[in-house]
């Protein structure tokens, strides 16, 4: 088994514990302390977030602004199913999980019915699935919810506290990174079908409704918990660099495995040429709408783990003004790079918001504002590539097969 | 059209009719870009569609791939109404196409190029791909073997780890032949394939036409410009003009035919005897 794994693999895997291990121990002896362990912390979140965005813009080339909605999104899911759990109220577990599953099962039965009919409109396709959602929610909420709460309760409330704590924790994050993805589902349908600008403005237009929302969810949304636009507290500091690591690594294991696979390639391919690939018999509009869910979901995922670090989340934060941060990313570090864009996301958090936020004289930390924008300028003007370009690390790179030898007309005969 | 065209051989006749295509009407806004085209063609027949620039050849593609959906009329293949299919649907049951203007996935390598045509027939699932497992291994690798034999047929073997978009003209025509033929249609349409290429190049592709025609059992369907392609090597034609079909026939008839010479020189107004 060993043997067959290739020396790639074998560097990143152990490239990565000893990471994994080395801020483990720095962290535990304390040699960082609170504030870099946040800025590690944001920095894998943001870093995550901005893989979604490569997957969505530099890989399947689909401009977008949405992401920070779905982080968002996720930041504030998961923490309300925590913050629920804290205070005793398992609703939030219940609701949020079989929500979800009952809306993807629903979505396979819809997708199945709606294959049999040619022809269908994109808005016909959007009603059905946005109907079938608030169906799976609404039974959840009024069916599942008076049987499963006490149940879950009980259930979870046998465990030790440590335990059921991590096992409440993964499923907020399931759960965030869940909702993000329905979501981008459901928006991707009809969006994706506009081209690539328009897209663009209309995932703008997302993040700036999920934000306005955010801004009244005590108000006109049903969660007084959230506190609107005074910003939600109490969500529990779960957050810790096990949990951060593993999402990290399986979002990356998760993007590489699906760039290297068949899907992968069809995802490069309505980049490369949208009509090209739709006429060699690609599915183009599934080819948009997957990595946009994935990407969201990785975006969800950071949500999560961003909102049980820092316990707090305000509307603010999620501004669209903040939502171009993974994007100067993505281009600074190279579209269609993950490498770049993993190096390029901790960079950028460790800089603005690390050395130049403790180093520059006091007063003078807005100008950490006026610094970043002058570097972008420049990098434009010197390498519009981005730094890596499209280079990867061994492991992340798509393999080359290797060049067969030169066969004969005869022997080519016989392969037919 | 009075019958089919004089001098088929009889065998050809009695085989059965891939693509069938009825009154098909094409308006754009109030631009009449086909009207009332039919075409007939049966299996393993190899046929040009010709006319002067903007008669509507490319339309007729773009109809009968999915691109546009048609005003009025029929498409059948294989017994199988096509009109309202989406492109995909339509090349995974058998049509594939190539463009007038080369469209590769430039920047994807030789190999990718084909490997994406194979998708429809990966063989595992989403989930399969996140988990690495046997499945998956396998039919990466069988996927790999395959398109491998397949570059080999066309001589690409040896540049399957190039840039698509690197390659010189005449191979990336090869390549989109290839990858147009990746998907396993019965039915190749191919746009215009010796656009912009030399006298030599030319020769190599009717060569290459033959060739793929034979290997996998085509009907073929070409829309060119330049006289010798498809002098040489269609068995018979079907002339446009603004939309309509002016002339059915084999090549020679086609040739002599005064409503394809005005069509494409011009109506001879002053008798210069």
């Amino acid at each position: 088994m060993l043997n067959r794994l290739k020396s790639s693999t074998g560097y990143f895997v152990l490239g990565s514990l000893a990471i994994f291990l080395v801020v483990q121990i720095l962290l535990s002896t304390e040699i960082l302390n609170n504030f870099w362990r946040g800025i590690i912390f944001w920095g894998a979140a943001i870093t995550m977030v901005t893989l979604g965005l490569n997957l969505i813009f530099g890989f399947n080339g689909q401009f977008s602004l949405g992401q920070y909605g779905f982080y968002a999104i996720g930041a504030y899911g998961a923490a309300d199913v925590t913050y629920r759990w804290v205070h005793d109220d398992p609703s939030g577990i219940v609701v949020v999980l079989s929500g979800i599953l009952l809306s993807l099962l629903l979505y396979a039965l819809v997708s199945t019915f709606l294959r049999r009919f040619h022809g269908i409109t994109v808005m016909t396709k959007f009603s059905a699935y946005l109907l079938v959602t608030i169906l799976a929610f609404w039974l959840a909420v009024q069916l599942l919810l008076p049987v499963l709460g006490p149940v879950t309760g009980t259930l979870l409330g046998a465990l030790p506290e440590v335990v059921s704590q991590q096992i409440v924790f993964f499923i907020a994050l399931v759960g965030g990174a869940g909702l993000a993805g329905i979501t981008s589902f459901l928006f991707g349908i009809p969006v994706l079908e506009l081209g690539s600008d328009y897209f663009g403005i209309a995932t703008l237009g997302f993040t700036i409704i999920i934000k306005v929302l955010l801004d009244n969810t005590d108000t006109i949304l049903p969660f007084p918990e959230m506190k609107g636009a005074r910003g939600m507290i109490g969500i529990p500091q779960w957050t810790t660099w096990p949990w951060v690591f593993g999402t990290f690594m399986f979002v990356v294991m998760v993007m590489r495995n699906l760039l290297h696979s068949s899907s992968g390639r069809t995802i490069l391919a309505v980049r490369e040429d949208e009509r090209a690939a739709e006429l060699v018999g690609i599915d183009v509009n599934w080819a948009k709408i997957l990595p946009f869910v994935m990407g969201s979901i990785f975006a969800g995922l950071a949500g999560g783990i961003r909102a049980h670090d820092m316990a707090f989340l305000h509307p603010q934060s999620f501004n669209f003004i903040q939502s171009f941060n993974p994007l100067i990313i993505v281009v600074f570090g190279g579209l269609g790079s993950m490498t770049g864009t993993i190096l390029t996301g901790f960079i950028w958090i460790f800089l603005l918001e690390g050395l130049l936020r403790l180093y520059l004289p006091p007063g003078f930390e807005t100008w950490r504002f006026v610094v970043y924008p002058l570097i972008l300028l420049l990098m434009m003007l010197l390498r519009p590539e981005g730094l890596f370009e499209k280079y990867e690390l061994p492991f992340l790179r798509r393999p080359l097969l290797p060049l067969r030898k030169k066969v004969t007309p005869k022997e080519l005969e016989e392969v037919a | 059209m009075k019958g089919r065209p004089k001098g088929l051989a009889p065998e050809v006749e009695a085989r059965p009719a891939v693509l069938k295509v009825r009154g098909l009407t094409q308006f754009f806004g109030n631009l009449r870009a086909v009207y009332d085209f039919n075409l007939t063609l049966h299996e393993g027949e190899l046929v040009g569609l010709i006319g002067p620039n903007g008669a509507g050849k490319t339309t007729v593609f773009n109809l009968i791939t999915g691109v546009y959906h048609p005003t009025e009329g029929s498409i059948h293949f294989q017994g199988v109404d096509l009109v309202g299919l989406p492109s995909y649907e339509i090349i995974q049951m058998g049509i594939a196409r190539t463009f007038q203007n080369i469209r590769l996935f430039s920047d994807l390598t030789v190999l990718d190029n084909v490997l994406i045509a194979y998708h429809p027939h990966a063989g595992y699932s989403l989930l399969d791909s996140f988990l690495r497992n046997k499945r998956f291994q396998q039919k990466e690798a069988e996927m790999m073997a395959q398109a491998q034999d397949f570059l080999a047929i066309f001589g690409l073997d040896q540049r399957q780890n190039d840039i698509a978009g690197s390659l010189p003209y005449g191979l990336q025509r090869r390549l989109e032949i290839a990858r147009a033929l990746a998907t396993r249609p019965q039915l190749l349409i191919l746009d215009e394939p010796a656009a912009g290429m030399n006298p030599q190049e030319i020769d190599q592709l009717m060569e290459l036409i033959h060739f793929i025609r034979d290997r996998f059992n085509l009907t073929i369907l070409l829309v060119e410009h330049r006289m010798r392609l498809v002098m040489n090597i269609c068995e018979w034609m079907t002339v446009v003009d603004f939309g309509e079909v002016i002339a059915r026939g084999q090549p020679a008839e086609v040739q002599n035919n005064g409503q394809v010479i005005e069509a494409y020189l011009g109506r001879q107004t002053v008798d210069l005897k």
